[in-house]
């Protein structure tokens, strides 16, 4: 009891010199989240490097292992302890379950962008504004710069991103005379062409994926979130979730969708022997294809996303994470300088030459990195579509501060429309519901 | 003397009951503490009394999850004992050839992890790559997919009487065995045929080992969670989150952070097994021992 008793003042006495403006709604302007005073300067952070330390990192990005290395021969000083807690949900998890235990929290965490909002409500991650993180807006694309703010605060730093393409086989379409597809129309048509040439053949899978969904809807300039502090709005009428339904309704009725779960055996299967003959997914998938797909090296190909209107530019994100310090951590300064360190500085390279996907603008625009050309796709300069699709993303969408929960839910409610029972529209309402419900049970104002 | 007497009973139970209250009362105890309260994302913890279980007793979702099992339980339960019971009168009618192989081979499911069990028939009911598609293939039919949401349910009933029909035919298999076998010596100079060997003995000596596989299929049946837990990557629309009163705390835990009202309904799921599992043995012992 003592301790309990101590530890909570010195965590208070903590958020207070470190949260000097505090976050939340002020009572002024509420549900604006305001930047916390800068504290911690940038020589700071380089006298804690030279003075070193231990910090632990949770995270599964399988290319931080070669930046851990790195960073510590950089600086001799500072021990990094890498653990992996598990992948997304599994992660969150331990996560939580460390800073509501108060002890073995970790001093930096990976969260994707989807479930950053959840840890930044419960405020248990620290608003980087205290160490000047603001001055690092230009360095990250804007939509995963967007997805780690909320009003002024900084909850994070962009690690990897997703910005949507179309990923095909290209022996597939080529052996069905299908062109690329450049709208949503002509996709649908294509996958009609396609499944009627060979029964067994889809244009793709989906048996109802909430985050494919809501990248889609995004796309379509969508905003069924609106999130302001803690009031919170829920509402899939709005004309960008109608244009995907009404598609996506067309491609459900015509049975023109695999029904296989992504991330399956099945799913694998599919996508080497043609059956499933393309992908709209995030810009991390190629390493995903070439290593779990190594039947179809040499025919994939990568293409813009398809539009929702001819002539079109826009994208949205699907996945991405970002790299997180949580507010128990205990070594927050050298948390901050090895966060830059794998997001903009050497790190940030080290993680491109090693497969991953930045959201960093430097690596991004870096002619090496756009004029790399992939065996597995034939050569193509696969980032250098990526790329342009990452400048694409419609601004201003954001996920719920439940998201985790939501999406868990998909499946009991909107996924009924994809065994036919009922229109996706309905699906989509029965799930906005569910999130309704959930959102008032867990305390916010929900609209 | 008195005093001393008592002492040292207390010193041998003594270990016992502290483990027993360490692993056994306390993580009961900590639930019920647990469900009297309510934390939210927004507002924190507040005591809520027994708001969460007059909450349990109305959602909609909690029925649904019970009555899935409930269903289970009346229609998967006797078909499997039934077959427990098939098999263990086979083999111990000592007619059976291999005896001794079958028997072991029919035991061997239960061997196999319940996730590795699941896992192994959810490739089997694959219609795309599992033994239904090929079946499909080879046969140019198309079989019902043991996947879609009206046969879920049956799919993971074969699972679990794959799984358990062996373990409940030891249990009566060595009810069997204990008979005493001048029974059937009297009973064979007596004229009785097999079958009526069978009903005037072997069933009435069964009575008890029945009533104890009976509740071991109830308790499991209550519990059930692995089998739609693992199919659940394989069919999420067939399973929703609130599949069974397990799944559901699962659920309510680890993706709602609902952790009260989790404990909650596991609370009562517990009580409930309980009470449903002591009506039946005190109904169906009667007048026996």
């Amino acid at each position: 009891m003592m301790i309990t008793r101590r530890r909570a003042l010195l965590g208070a006495a903590l958020s207070i010199t470190l949260l000097a403006a505090g976050c939340g709604g002020g009572s002024d302007e509420p549900g604006t989240e305001q930047a916390a005073a800068t504290t911690v300067s940038d020589a700071d952070v380089q006298a804690a490097l030279e003075a070193g330390g231990n910090i632990t990192v949770w995270a599964w990005e399988p290319t931080l292992t070669k930046v851990v290395a790195d960073f510590q021969t950089k600086y001799p000083k500072v021990k990094v302890n890498l653990v992996n807690s598990g992948q997304g949900n599994d992660a969150y998890i331990a996560l939580q379950n460390a800073i509501q235990a108060g002890s073995g929290v970790p001093d930096v965490a990976q969260i994707e962008f989807y479930a950053l909002p959840q840890f930044a409500l419960a405020k248990t991650v620290t608003d980087l504004n205290t160490f000047g993180a603001a001055s690092l807006d230009g360095s990250f694309t804007p939509g995963t710069w967007g997805a780690v703010r909320s009003g002024e605060a900084i909850h994070g730093l962009p690690m990897d991103s997703g910005p949507m393409a179309l990923f095909y086989n290209k022996e597939v379409f080529d052996r069905h005379q299908l062109g690329v597809p450049a709208t949503w129309a002509e996709y649908a048509a294509a996958a009609e062409k396609l499944h009627k040439a060979d029964p067994k053949a889809y244009i793709t899978n989906d048996v109802g994926d909430a985050g494919f969904t809501t990248s889609l809807i995004w796309q379509a300039g969508g905003k069924p979130y609106t999130v302001d502090g803690t009031d919170v709005g829920v509402n899939f009428g709005d004309a960008g979730t109608q244009k995907f339904t009404a598609q996506w309704q067309q491609m459900i009725d015509g049975k023109l969708l695999n029904p296989v779960p992504s991330w399956t055996d099945g799913w694998y299967q599919g996508l080497a022997d043609g059956t499933i003959a393309s992908l709209v997914l995030g810009a991390w998938m190629p390493a995903n294809l070439e290593s779990g797909v190594k039947a179809g090296n040499g025919k994939w190909r990568v293409a813009p996303m398809p539009q929702w209107d001819s002539g079109g530019k826009a994208t949205s994100e699907n996945g991405g994470s970002s790299i997180a310090i949580p507010e128990k951590a205990t070594n927050k300064t050298l948390a901050y300088a090895f966060l830059k360190y794998a997001t903009i500085e050497e790190g940030a390279q080290t993680r491109v030459d090693n497969g991953a996907f930045p959201a960093s603008t430097k690596q991004l625009n870096d002619p090496e990195f756009l004029n790399k050309e992939f065996p597995y796709f034939g050569g193509q300069k696969v980032n250098e579509v990526l790329a342009a699709s990452a400048g694409q993303v419609v601004p201003g969408w954001s996920y719920l501060p439940f998201q985790v929960y939501a999406n868990s839910v998909f499946n009991d409610t909107a996924g009924k429309a994809y065994l036919g029972q009922g229109t996706l529209q309905d699906g989509l309402k029965s799930w906005q519901d569910a999130s309704v419900k959930y959102g008032q049970e867990q305390g916010f104002t929900v609209k | 003397m008195l005093t001393r007497r008592s002492w040292i009973g207390w010193q041998f139970t003594g270990p016992f009951l502290a483990v027993f209250a360490l692993v056994f009362l306390a993580p009961i105890g900590y639930s019920a503490y647990l469900s009297l309260f309510r934390t939210r994302l927004v507002g924190g913890t507040a005591f809520v009394g027994l708001e969460n279980y007059t909450k349990a007793l109305s959602d909609p979702q909690f029925w649904d999850a019970l009555s899935r099992v409930v269903i289970f339980l009346a229609v998967q339960v006797p078909i499997m004992l039934f077959l427990a019971l098939l098999i263990a009168l086979a083999i111990d009618s000592g007619r059976l050839y291999g005896a001794a192989f079958f028997r072991i081979s029919v035991f061997l499911p239960y061997a196999v992890p319940a996730v590795v069990a699941a896992l192994m028939w959810g490739f089997m009911y694959g219609t795309r790559i599992g033994l239904v598609g090929n079946l499909n293939e080879a046969f140019g039919v198309t079989l019902p997919d043991p996947l879609s949401p009206d046969l879920i349910l049956t799919s993971i009933g074969n699972i679990v009487t794959w799984e358990f029909v062996g373990y409940n035919m030891i249990i009566l298999y060595s009810g069997l065995r204990v008979v005493d076998t001048a029974l059937y010596e009297a009973a064979a100079i007596d004229g009785a045929g097999q079958f009526r060997i069978i009903r005037a003995i072997k069933l009435p000596a069964l009575r008890g080992p029945l009533v104890v596989a009976t509740i071991f299929s109830i308790v499991g049946s209550f519990q059930l969670f692995n089998e739609p837990q693992i199919l659940d990557t394989l069919a999420p629309n067939s399973i929703t989150t609130y599949f069974t009163p397990n799944v559901y705390a699962y659920q309510l835990s680890f993706a709602g952070q609902q952790i009260n009202y989790s404990a909650t309904i596991a609370l009562v799921m517990g009580v409930l097994t309980m009470v449903v599992a002591y009506l039946f043995q005190r109904r169906s012992l009667k007048g026996v021992a």
